[in-house]
């Protein structure tokens, strides 16, 4: 195993982390050893939210990382520049002002905004100045079906329009036809074609048949060097779920342990409550420790999550429980 | 990004219990006794003191076990269905009370307020409604069962509302009324208990609970008035019952201690079992019976799996066990707690890791620990510690695994983790254990028995295989008076001109001359001289043994090779009728012996047509996958046949034995003995394989209290006439064996009484292997 010489510095401001390098060549035999016992990894999961519970100043600090780790997200073809604005407008003051105020979070932004290449400049524009990244969702988003060609110039159109994380989606049919060789080359790819903007894998978990799958073609994502892997594009049947995640944890532990590179994770799709927010914290606290409960390395995808988030600290800081209408839309 | 404090609140079960005046009677006859201040439960997270409670006296014991004794009649004759409406009622009060049993667990317990509310309290309710559906099912689905009358049933302070309901639901369920002594620790949930079977509607004396200290369990366990003793703890103290109620005729199950293997594959899914060893030895601070405390991991995989081991130790949280993000809260008590570091702390073999996680000031804490690079000869290898410590060793073979899984006097469970099915499935088999988890451990359910072998107790809880422990035969007996040789002239007529013949014993599948060299002289009825009968003595037994110990290829033969055998047996049998009819009948007298040869023939041919046909089950646990219950050959069974019915009581014994894969040592009937030396050619021809049939004549009381000894047998029956009840169970306690003697009552040996699954059930062990499955 031989991590690519690069200039592992090359990184965005907000980053501390040394960049995955990944691999130069796919290690095949570490591929093989993946195992991942389903039912050993859902009894982990459905204990978990009855071992670990968060509670008052502790649940409301915990919930205001939850929206600085947050990819404030909108993926419709009807999405607009006015659209975008109003996103924007909420990703840079997620809450009130006399919640955030209380709460002594006045900083407090979302961690990045995700969109389609159309709406990366509508987003830039309305973002200009607050230090929060566009991502852009790209290569043939969402089937990744598209030709090879133009899934690279996209995420290099994406790039240069100003993206600074781009969101790929992986070949499905390379997973599950067991050709992680194809699947190493393509990210690869995508990766080069990335350049300084930092590249999340999406394993649309949910179409790759197996937890043992998911772990497989986690490890092959991080030795084709991506920076994040991401579990769904939002748009499968299944998306995000407790034990994708744990495998998927799992397997970014095993690749520090290795390496010494820290890969991020990001969930999306399905989570839609705070209390599931909550979990999730837990589950990355608990496998990969504090180091990943940052943007850097944890980004929830979501589009309504935050609104239960506010619903939820309205409720903390005024002891009544809160009502959707009385928080700004996004 | 802390967790902060997340307790759960103490208030409802402090105000219960200030409800209670803060002390506690015993509860009897549907009433609580005037409370006395003899001792108290204290919370041993805090060292605060709970409540007052009393201390059985012997009048106490007795009026318990009267009120039981009176209400048992009426009990089981309300039926089957009157009574699971009983326990149905129980088990919704019990849900609709959840938390308060939790709260109140864990104060007076120590144990994290998760296991309590999520595992103890949903698996006791659990519990009482699978019960209810065995009342309701008794009458059609086990035919022929009665109650055993007045159950004294004492459970351990670890689980101490689960175990309540494990010993509890079977036995009412089954129309029995009991007598129950929680743990002197930890009594408050069974009086809790208590006050919700008044509001069940439960009538007054079916369940009555005394507190105190072991001494009452002693009172409990020697009372007269009692018909069953139903134990869970410590093998000490279990091996004490068994002499106490050695021939007493009382029924018994122990479920005892163990030092559970927990078996890693180098193919495992790593970090599930990593996981898994949280649930297995950090569940309950180490405090559980059937815990996963003994870890073998493949040596190319060892230090890999244990560098995760240690990292998942790191992130243990220990602390409060109120606190809703706590892991392992205090041990029961500071002497348990100083139990456990004295254990520890007297061996110095091996590498020692524990968290860096500061433990709480004050309570009986006790931090996770690993000792790794142990051998099976380090005394924490063998010993159960009871807390929550973890001792590791290496193995290279699938083969090795099962040989140091098995280097244990304990067998209560074990846990395999391997991805490949194949080597799973061959393994689980092959553990010395009641109950094993493929890939998982701990999982634990009413429909799926519990219980162990080897030193970890008879008996199972749960299940269709629990219920034996909590009903009966409904058959009728008598005393059995003892059958005495016959005696006459030893010499032979004049000139008869026979050639004469030597009875040998039958040892490893060869005729052997008996050891001391004597044999006793053999009449018949009417004095007339049969011939001399070796008389085996304890070194004849050893060979025996140790004949039927090397025959274990039998065990692992098919039923379908058994039933060919042993109807091979009948048929070599059938073929020899005539001689052994003239046989019996210048033994016994009479002409009638034809009879028992025919009954004889036909008893193998019962157990030939059983030996592929006495299924296991595969159990309906809520979980995603199956718990298997495998019916698995008990080993080395020892045993002493009736003594008037010397070839059908040799084959009634010899049979069940046989067809569920057992080797035998047998004890031929004592005053007529020839029967079952001639039997031995019939062996011979049947293509029976050395070792399996070891065939001794002697005297049964000078045999009995060695066999019963013996460390290598693995059960005992008796069905002598010698009244050897008492000797064989009291000897028996050394390494626990099973036992099944006729406590000097008769059986019908020529009738249904002579066969069928009481000898089936006797001859064969249950193993739960749970399979999860699901890619």
């Amino acid at each position: 195993m031989t991590t690519r010489q690069e200039d592992t510095r090359a990184q965005l401001p907000q980053a501390v982390e040394h960049r995955n390098p990944g691999f130069d060549q796919l290690d095949d035999g570490w591929l093989r050893m993946v195992q991942a016992n389903s039912s050993a990894i859902e009894r982990r999961c459905a204990t978990l939210p009855g071992r670990r519970s968060v509670k008052k100043a502790h649940q409301a600090a915990w919930l205001c990382r939850a929206i600085s780790c947050m990819d404030l997200t909108t993926l419709s073809g009807d999405d607009t520049p006015g659209r975008m604005t109003r996103l924007c407008a909420k990703a840079r003051q997620p809450l009130r002002t006399d919640l955030l105020i209380t709460l002594g979070m006045q900083e407090l932004t979302v961690g990045a905004v995700c969109v389609y290449h159309e709406m990366i400049a509508p987003a830039r524009h309305a973002l200009a100045g607050s230090g929060i990244p566009v991502a852009a969702v790209s290569a043939g988003f969402p089937a990744g079906l598209s030709p090879l060609r133009l899934r690279v110039a996209e995420i290099e159109e994406s790039v240069a329009a100003g993206a600074a994380e781009i969101d790929i989606v992986i070949s499905r049919r390379h997973v599950l036809t067991g050709d992680w060789q194809s699947l190493f080359d393509e990210i690869r790819a995508f990766r080069d074609a990335c350049g300084p903007a930092h590249l999340k894998a999406i394993l649309a978990t949910g179409e790759l048949g197996s937890l043992r799958n998911v772990a497989r073609a986690s490890l092959v994502a991080m030795m084709a060097g991506a920076d994040f892997i991401k579990t769904s594009t939002g748009k499968e049947s299944v998306n995000a779920t407790l034990p994708v995640t744990l495998v998927m944890l799992r397997a970014i532990r095993d690749y520090h342990a290795r390496t010494g590179f820290r890969v991020g994770y990001k969930p999306a799709g399905g989570i839609s409550k705070a209390k599931d927010a909550l979990i999730y914290l837990a589950l990355v606290k608990e496998e990969l420790g504090d180091a990943w409960l940052t943007p850097d390395l944890f980004r929830f995808g979501a589009s309504s999550l935050l609104g239960d988030i506010e619903r939820q600290l309205e409720h903390h800081v005024t002891g009544a429980y809160s009502a959707g209408w009385r928080h700004a839309m996004g | 990004m802390e967790y902060g404090p997340a307790p759960e609140s103490a208030a409802e079960a402090l105000a219960w219990l200030v409800d209670q005046g803060d002390s506690f009677g015993h509860f009897i006859n549907g009433a609580f006794t005037e409370a006395r201040s003899d001792f108290t439960a204290r919370n041993p997270a805090t060292g605060e003191v709970l409540a007052a409670l009393t201390q059985a006296r012997t009048e106490d014991v007795d009026q318990a076990v009267d009120a039981a004794r009176r209400a048992h009649p009426r009990w089981e004759g309300l039926g089957g269905h009157g009574r699971a409406r009983c326990l149905y009622a129980i088990a919704r009060l019990i849900q609709k009370n959840a938390r308060l049993f939790a709260v109140l667990e864990t104060l007076d317990n120590g144990k994290p307020i998760r296991e309590s509310r999520d595992i103890d309290i949903p698996l006791v309710h659990r519990h009482f409604y699978h019960h209810a559906g065995m009342a309701q099912l008794m009458a059609s689905e086990l035919p022929g069962r009665r109650a055993l009358g007045v159950c004294g049933q004492i459970v351990p302070w670890n689980f101490p509302l689960l175990m309540l309901a494990w010993k509890v639901a079977p036995a009412l369920a089954m129309g029995n009324t009991v007598v129950l002594k929680p743990a002197e620790w930890t009594s408050l949930t069974a009086l809790l208990f208590a006050d919700i079977c008044r509001r069940a509607g439960l009538p007054d004396g079916v369940v009555n609970i005394v507190t105190g200290d072991g001494t009452v369990g002693e009172m409990i366990v020697a009372h007269d008035g009692i018909d069953k003793i139903a134990f869970t703890g410590s093998t000490a103290v279990g091996r004490r019952i068994r002499e106490i109620t050695a021939g007493s005729g009382k029924a018994l199950t122990l479920e005892l201690g163990g030092k559970s293997a927990y078996v890693v594959f180098d193919d495992a899914d790593m970090d599930s079992a990593v996981e898994g060893l949280v649930d297995a030895i950090w569940f309950n601070q180490g405090e559980v019976c059937c815990a996963g405390s003994r870890l073998l991991v493949q040596e190319g995989a060892a230090e890999r799996f244990h560098e995760r081991l240690r990292a998942r130790m790191d992130k243990l949280r220990i602390g409060d066990p109120l606190d809703k993000c706590v892991d392992v809260g205090a041990m029961v008590d500071a002497a348990q707690r100083d139990r456990v570091a004295e254990m520890v702390g007297s061996s110095a073999a091996g590498i020692r890791y524990t968290p860096q996680t500061a433990l709480p000031e004050h309570g009986a804490f006790y931090p996770p620990t690993l000792i790794t690079g142990l051998t099976p000869s380090d005394t924490l290898m063998q010993e159960e510690v009871f807390g929550p410590v973890l001792v590791s060793t290496t193995f290279r073979t699938p083969a090795e695994a099962v040989t140091l899984a098995n280097n244990t006097r304990y067998g209560l469970a074990a846990s395999v983790w391997s991805e490949n099915i194949n080597l799973a499935l061959d393994v689980a088999p092959k553990l010395a254990a009641g109950v094993v988890w493929i890939n998982g451990t701990n999982m634990l359910d009413a429909a799926a028995g519990f219980g162990g072998v080897r030193e970890s107790g008879f008996g199972r809880e749960g299940g269709w295989e629990g219920l034996s422990a909590y009903s009966k035969a409904d058959e009728k007996t008598k005393p059995l008076s003892p059958v005495t040789p016959f005696t006459g002239e030893p010499d032979r007529p004049a000139g008869s001109g026979a050639i004469d013949r030597t009875a040998k014993l039958f040892i490893g599948g060869k005729q052997a001359r008996p050891d001391g060299g004597y044999s006793s002289d053999v009449y018949g009825k009417t004095g007339r001289f049969l011939g001399q009968a070796p008389l085996a003595n304890r070194k004849d037994l050893r060979n025996a043994v140790e004949a039927a110990r090397g025959a274990s290829a039998w065990s692992r033969t098919t039923g379908h090779k058994r039933a060919q055998i042993l109807y091979y047996i009948a048929e070599n049998l059938a073929t020899r009728a005539d001689e052994f009819a003239d046989r019996l009948n210048a033994m016994l007298g009479g002409r009638s012996a034809m009879k028992e040869v025919e009954t004889s023939v036909e008893r193998l041919f019962t157990y030939a047509a059983w030996a592929d046909k006495y299924d296991g089950q595969a159990h309906g646990v809520p979980i995603r996958g199956v718990a298997l219950a495998m019916r698995e050959p008990v080993g080395v069974i020892g045993a002493f046949c009736p003594d008037d019915v010397p070839l059908l009581g040799l084959v009634s014994v010899l049979g069940p034995v046989l067809a569920m894969g057992n080797r035998a040592v047998i004890a031929a009937s004592e005053p007529h003995p020839l029967a079952a030396l001639d039997f031995y050619q019939v062996l011979e021809t049947s293509d029976v394989p050395s070792g399996v049939v070891n065939i001794l004549t002697g005297r049964h009381e000078e045999l009995a209290p060695v066999m019963a000894a013996h460390m290598d047998i693995d059960a005992v029956w008796s069905f002598s006439s010698s009244d050897l009840s008492a000797v064989i169970e009291r000897e028996s306690a050394g390494n626990l064996k099973r036992t099944w003697v006729n406590n000097a009552r008769t059986r019908d040996w020529a009738g249904a009484a002579g066969e069928g699954r009481a000898f089936l059930e006797a001859a064969t062990e249950v193993k739960n292997i749970w399979v999860p499955y699901g890619e």
